[in-house]
């Protein structure tokens, strides 16, 4: 970059000699952890915009931005001040971040998500003179700093697992161990994400990324496995349970969306799998209990009939399972969890239908007399996507849709700032029930 | 599986979790570090342990007792032993030593700042005092420790004869900047402008007393002749991304002769204002750097040795001499000044310095430039903060070829304190002289 003399003395002429600085801290973090900006230097009162930048693995722009005005030493700090206008408004710390949407000129219908978990995320925040919606060229930045978050904090190991027919990821944390673990698992059409795994194994869990919806179990009739397809995650749970730096009786599950549909019934109808708690997000327990895993998809393509749409054509599913069914047979039967539950609901949910079937859930639990394991945490504005914080929220993205193998565009919902405070909220709440669970209650009995 | 158990019995099924914050920081932050999932009341060792580039480990360790509820925080707890006691937070790190066996003399460098310093923290049960094996530790964490914070670019420089490495901060810029000048013996030292430019300013790391530019040092050798100095000076000031009326000097033992006496005597080298660590004024004014190498050569009949024949060096400048010759005239030097003194230092005497100096600016009537900030206990080797204190180390003679033991001086404890507290005061000193007196014009 070429910068002359001429240009570097009406920079500072521009600043009255200041030169700005922004610095962000920390400077490398984790993916979930929140840090401070600071802009020094400015003029007193001066408006500024601040201006975050990224650049994803398919190579598309995802940036935020926000208005301040310095105080009365120049300084802005993101942590203290209110943002008057931009992507984000109000007192928001973070908004620079999960506020953040594809670049004006992308492809429509984008979602943020990063395969490579061994690198970081790396963004440019810059600050810019004015309060502007657009024109965030490098050049004319005041000043710019730059952060790298990962997902793996040092000394976590990531492992490829091809044992026993089971496919995933396994992170282990540094050190002996024995440590917790967690089975982790993801819903539809995603393939095998692993960023939850590696944040979870930077806080201290063995974590498996499991790969199921996409393998063969969820192919097989009735007629080929008489285990009701439970024998593929009595596998996977067993190999996290016999790993020699897992506590083999402090083993959870985690599941979003189809994930939560599988944890439910495994942990109510296998005799092998006896998680320590269960953690369930954005899903539902409604699905033929007689019948194998595999043929809940089946049950949901019965009833895309009941798929909406939104003005903007997007997919609205959440219908699929509604009205909530009063015959046993066709849900999991939650009066026989013997451990403690944690259910993640976002009411604007549009994908499943996650509020109607934790009430129902809470029911089933009164009335079995288990009602004290449950605890629900339902958030107001907050969609289906609700993944570990400060990730861009996706209101709506395309996707392919099973078995009829179109592309659509899927309806999550969510209220920007009101999915990110859940996204926030949830998972301080899930790593606090997953630490109380699994780390600090004594012995080797599975109830409360 | 059997080893599994027996570990769960003895911590009664609990799982001990250490936990490092931040796990990833520049090599100046400060870090918490956690131990949860203990017994109550349990005594443990935190053990710290890294391998330098030359494959040499470091170790430290501190002995605690858990609290009620099975915790230890290292930066609230007291260390009741170990290599440092005490509450001391960064402990781990700056009362690291060689681990036991280790060759003799080593002083812990990091020449590649590109790659992060690596530390373990290991926790053991019991206090233990050696036999650290990292199989019997009850848990185990990493820290990463950079030099340089995201963004900051590193380039070599080759330039009017001038070599050195330039580290500039992501941005447009423009930004001030620091002429960073180590002393005798380093070879080419980076770290300390890494982190200069890790805090917002271009720095150029100079290198002048290596081989490559002393190799046949004679006073005709251009490349260690004043003119060097000023050609580094410009090659900065000229930056396209620095602010070129706000750069400064610093520099450390021999880097103190050279910032002092450029900062006085030359016309092209005006700094906006001078740090100098560990150095002195005295020198024969009318001479080039290798001049005033060589005037130190004339006294090497002062040197002393302690019981252990390790080379003290401070009296080769004394007494400070009242000839106004033999030392540069702080009277007229226009711009503030910070000196740092470790009051321990050995190697030169830097404390009778700073009262010289102070005493010559009294009397020129500039004396409200002068800020002096002198360390107890503390030693030559004042550097960026938590690296391991070395009292002595090898030091190559580059002229005779010849390895001796310098005693360089400081305690412990002390002299880490003062490597926290004056690297804090370097910082704010640098901002407030470089970002902030804009308003005024240099003196």
């Amino acid at each position: 970059m070429q910068i002359t003399k001429m240009e570097k003395s009406i920079t500072a002429m521009a600043g009255k000699g200041s030169c700005p600085l922004i610095t962000i801290q920390p400077s490398r973090g984790l993916i979930d952890e929140k840090f401070q900006i600071t802009v020094k230097n400015l003029l007193p009162g001066q408006a500024v915009t601040l201006h975050s930048l990224t650049q994803s693995e398919d190579s598309d722009f995802w940036e935020a931005f926000g208005h301040y005005v310095s105080d009365g030493k120049g300084t802005v700090k993101v942590a203290e001040d209110v943002s008057l206008g931009g992507s984000y408004d109000g007192l928001e710390p973070m908004g620079l971040l999960w506020s953040m949407k594809p670049a004006p000129g992308s492809r429509p219908g984008l979602r943020f998500r990063k395969t490579d978990v061994c690198t970081p995320v790396v963004v440019r925040i810059a600050v810019y003179t004015g309060h502007i919606g657009d024109g965030f060229t490098e050049a004319s930045a005041l000043a710019h700093a730059v952060t790298e978050r990962s997902y793996m904090a040092p000394g976590v190991r990531r492992t490829d697992i091809r044992q026993s027919g089971v496919r995933g990821t396994l992170f282990v944390p540094l050190g002996p161990g024995p440590f917790p673990a967690v089975l982790d698992m993801w819903g539809g059409g995603g393939g095998l994400v692993e960023y939850r795994s590696a944040l979870l194994a930077s806080h201290g869990y063995v974590s498996l990324a499991l790969d199921y919806y996409s393998t063969q179990v969820m192919e097989k009739s009735p007629d080929n496995d008489p285990s009701l397809g439970y024998e593929y995650f009595e596998t996977a749970f067993t190999i996290l349970q016999d790993h020699p730096q897992v506590a083999s009786d402090r083993v959870a599950l985690l599941g979003l969306c189809f994930g939560t549909a599988v944890a439910l019934r495994v942990t109510a109808y296998s005799a092998v799998i006896n998680p320590r708690c269960v953690v369930c997000i954005s899903g539902s327990h409604v699905q033929p209990v007689k019948e194998p895993i595999s043929s809940i998809r089946a049950e949901m393509q019965k009833n895309y009939y009941k798929f909406r749409c939104d003005q903007n054509n997007h997919l609205i599913t959440r219908d699929m399972f509604l009205p909530v069914p009063p015959d046993p047979s066709k849900k999991v039967d939650v009066g026989r969890l013997k451990c403690p539950l944690l259910l993640i609901v976002g009411e604007d949910d549009q994908s499943w239908p996650t509020a109607e079937s934790a009430e129902d859930i809470e029911k089933m639990m009164e009335t079995a007399g288990n009602r004290h394991l449950l605890t629900t945490l339902s958030y107001p504005g907050a969609g289906h996507l609700i993944e570990p914080p400060y990730s861009p929220h996706a209101y709506a993205s395309k996707m392919i849709v099973d078995q009829i193998k179109i592309k659509v565009t899927m309806l999550w919902g969510g209220e920007t700032k009101l999915h990110s405070h859940a996204q926030e909220d949830s998972w301080q709440k899930i790593l606090a029930f997953l630490d109380q669970h699994l780390y600090c209650s004594p012995g080797t009995s599975s109830h409360l | 599986m059997h080893a599994m158990s027996t570990m769960a019995m003895a911590g009664k099924g609990s799982c001990p979790l250490i936990t490092i914050q931040p796990s990833r920081g520049l090599i100046d932050e400060k870090f918490q570090i956690t131990v949860k999932n203990l017994l109550p009341g349990q005594a443990v060792t935190l053990h710290s342990l890294t391998q330098s580039e030359d494959s040499d480990f470091w170790e430290a360790f501190g002995h605690y007792v858990s609290d009620g509820k099975g915790t230890v925080k290292v930066a609230e707890d007291v260390s009741l032993g170990g290599s440092y006691d005490g509450l001391e937070p960064m402990g781990l790190l700056w009362s690291m030593k060689p681990a036991p066996g280790s060759r003799p003399g080593l002083r812990f460098r990091k020449k590649d700042v590109n790659t992060p310093l690596v530390m373990r923290i290991y926790v053991y049960k019991g206090h233990m005092r050696d036999g650290f094996n990292a199989e019997s530790a009850l848990a185990c964490a990493v820290t990463e420790r950079s030099y340089m914070a995201p963004g900051v670019r590193r380039t070599e420089i080759s330039q009017d004869g001038v070599l050195g490495t330039l580290f500039v901060p992501p941005g447009p810029g423009p930004f001030p900047a620091v002429l960073d000048m180590w002393g005798g013996g380093g070879g080419l030292v980076e770290y300390r402008s890494a982190l200069l430019a890790s805090h917002g300013f271009v720095s150029l790391a100079l290198e002048y007393f290596s081989s490559r530019t002393m190799g046949n040092a004679s006073e005709k050798n251009p490349l260690t002749g004043n003119e060097y100095f000023e050609a580094a000076f410009i090659i900065l000031k000229e930056h396209p991304q620095v602010a070129s009326e706000w750069v400064a000097l610093l520099g450390l033992s021999f880097g103190t002769s050279v910032a002092l006496g450029m900062a006085v005597y030359s016309s092209v080298i005006q700094p906006s204002c001078v740090v100098c660590i560990s150095g002195s004024h005295v020198q024969p004014v009318k001479e080039s750097i290798s001049g005033v190498f060589a005037e130190f050569g004339k006294n090497v009949h002062k040197t002393r040795y302690d019981e252990n024949n390790y080379v003290i060096w401070r009296d080769l400048l004394l007494p400070i001499p009242t000839d106004p010759n033999k030392k540069v005239d702080l009277g007229r030097i226009k711009c503030p000044l910070l000196l740092i003194v470790g009051e321990d230092d050995q190697n030169w005497p830097a404390a009778e310095s700073a009262e010289d100096m102070e005493r010559m600016m009294e009397t020129a009537g500039n004396r409200h430039l002068l800020t002096t900030l002198s360390y107890p206990g503390a030693g030559h080797l004042i550097e960026p903060p938590y690296s391991p204190h070395v009292r002595f180390s090898n030091f190559m003679l580059l002229q005779e070829k010849k390895k001796v033991v310098v005693l360089w001086g400081g305690e412990t404890k002390l002299h880490s304190y003062a490597q926290e507290d004056s690297w804090q005061k370097i910082l704010a000193f640098l901002e407030q002289h470089l970002y902030h007196n804009h308003d005024t014009t240099p003196q």
